[in-house]
């Protein structure tokens, strides 16, 4: 179901009376919401593009890591660099390297995997201003 | 002020339990290259920790630089920091950009024989093991290693760079504008203060530090202070060297032999 039969199914009486009121109501809805298209999987909110460049297994079932790889990485960040653990399964490169899009192989950039979710959630990170979010080579100079 | 010294059997079995370890995590220690050599006793390479182990509080990473060998107007080391730690010096002003190592010429005034000789001094982070940079960090973000190994937590440094101010060697830079040509085994970013870090990511995959692998003189010898079978410990032992500024009791691990 897209957004517009959503919203039709949303108001059943008004169809009869008032469709041509409700079009433009509705295209303006598609039109602020994010690039990413809805997901037609019967829901009735829009998501996020997620791409997953590298198919395969996640360091942890993805609705775990959906909610937690925040704590994850902020967690592991005291281990590698205080304690000097290194190694473990919870890495920033380590999701670079998989999570990082086959064109441009960045995280970030409009429609790559971190940036795309943080945009849709309105979560803006600074650990790109340190940590390199291509993997594999040598940045060129590119910021989200 | 001094740390333990003596040689830890316990942690000498911990070395081959991890060296155990190195084959299945595709490590490979690296040979000393030839030039090494020169410094007398292999410069053996640090063994890789276990993946999951933390830093071994047993061991005392230091470096030992022989003012001697320092060839004037060389500056391989500096380079080989800079390029592995994606310190660029293209900065808009150069005065900002960042030092993990420089080069500093004193020159002999006192009369005498000795006056007009020149000594090279190569300078960077000391890895005190009383570090005044510790002591004033108002976040915790300056610290020491379990090793030895005197780090900025760039994730809780809030960039007011008293660490610079108390920091005697000037050791410390701040980051005064945003990169983008980071390593990524390097993260470094604006509005940090940053030093030497032995190259942390190194050691821990059993690598020397850039600097110690690019010097054509065998100038540096890099290893275990604590370790009396060290090619470090036991050149420490058998011949004069020097701290600078040991007056200050910081007990650093850099340490230098001719100055
Ligand atoms: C001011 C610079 C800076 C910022 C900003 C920063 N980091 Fe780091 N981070 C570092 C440094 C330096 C290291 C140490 C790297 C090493 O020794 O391997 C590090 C290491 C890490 C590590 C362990 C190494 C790895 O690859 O897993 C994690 C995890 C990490 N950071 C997560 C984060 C997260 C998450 C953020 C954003 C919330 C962030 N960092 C922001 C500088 C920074
Ligand atoms: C070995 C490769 C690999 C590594 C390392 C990895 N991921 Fe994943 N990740 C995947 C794959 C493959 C999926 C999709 C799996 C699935 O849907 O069950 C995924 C799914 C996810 C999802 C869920 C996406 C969704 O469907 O909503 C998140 C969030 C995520 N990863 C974050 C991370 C973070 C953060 C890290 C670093 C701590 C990381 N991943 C490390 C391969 C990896
Ligand atoms: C499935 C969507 C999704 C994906 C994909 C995703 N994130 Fe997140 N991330 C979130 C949400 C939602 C939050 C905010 C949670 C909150 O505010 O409690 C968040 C927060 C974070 C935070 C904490 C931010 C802060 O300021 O506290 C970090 C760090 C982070 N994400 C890293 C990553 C990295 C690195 C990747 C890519 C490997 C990634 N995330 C991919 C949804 C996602």
């Amino acid at each position: 179901m897209n957004k517009r039969e959503a919203i039709f199914s949303a108001f059943p009486l008004c169809l009869c009376v008032s469709v041509v009121r409700f079009v433009p109501f509705a295209l303006a809805l598609l039109a602020v919401s994010p690039a990413p298209t809805f997901a037609g999987d019967g829901t009735r909110t829009d998501k996020p593009v997620i791409e997953i460049a590298k198919p395969g297994k996640c360091i942890a079932p993805a609705e775990e890591m959906r909610r937690n790889h925040m704590d994850m990485l902020k967690h592991q960040r005291d281990r590698t660099l205080r304690l000097g653990i290194r190694g473990e399964p919870v890495t920033l490169n380590g999701c670079i390297e998989c999570h990082a899009s086959q064109k441009t192989g960045s995280v970030l950039g409009e429609g790559n995997f971190c940036q795309s979710c943080h945009a849709y959630a309105a979560v803006k990170l600074d650990c790109f201003e340190c940590h390199q979010p291509k993997a594999g080579f040598k940045a060129t100079g590119v910021k989200p | 002020m001094t740390s333990p010294q003596t040689p830890d059997n316990a942690r000498r079995k911990f070395i081959a339990a991890a060296g155990a370890g190195v084959a299945g995590l595709g490590f490979t220690a690296i040979a000393p290259g030839l030039h090494l050599m020169a410094v007398g006793e292999a410069n053996a390479a640090p063994t890789p920790r276990k993946a999951g182990e933390p830093a071994n509080p047993a061991v005392r990473w230091g470096l030992l630089i022989d003012a001697n060998k320092c060839a004037p107007g060389c500056t391989k080391c500096i380079d080989a920091c800079h390029t592995e730690n994606g310190v660029s010096a293209n900065l808009p002003d150069p005065r900002q950009n960042s030092q993990w190592i420089r080069k500093i010429e004193l020159v002999d005034r006192r009369p005498g024989k000795t006056r007009g000789h020149v000594t090279q001094l190569p300078m960077m982070c000391q890895h005190c093991a009383e570090p005044p940079c510790v002591d004033v960090c108002p976040t915790g973000a300056s610290m020491k290693r379990a090793d030895g190994i005197v780090l900025v937590d760039r994730h809780t440094c809030i960039g007011c760079r008293y660490c610079m101010m108390a920091c005697p060697y000037k050791a410390r830079s701040f980051v005064h504008a945003p990169l983008n040509d980071q390593n990524p085994e390097v993260p470094r970013g604006k509005g940090c203060v940053e030093s030497c870090t032995l190259c942390v990511h190194r050691i821990d995959k059993g690598q020397q530090p850039a600097c110690v692998e690019s010097c054509p003189e065998g100038a540096m010898t890099f290893g275990d202070l604590n370790d009396a079978d060290s090619a470090i410990a036991k050149r420490i032992a058998s011949v004069p060297t020097t701290q600078v500024r040991a007056d200050l009791r910081l007990n650093p691990g850099v340490r230098y032999e001719g100055l």
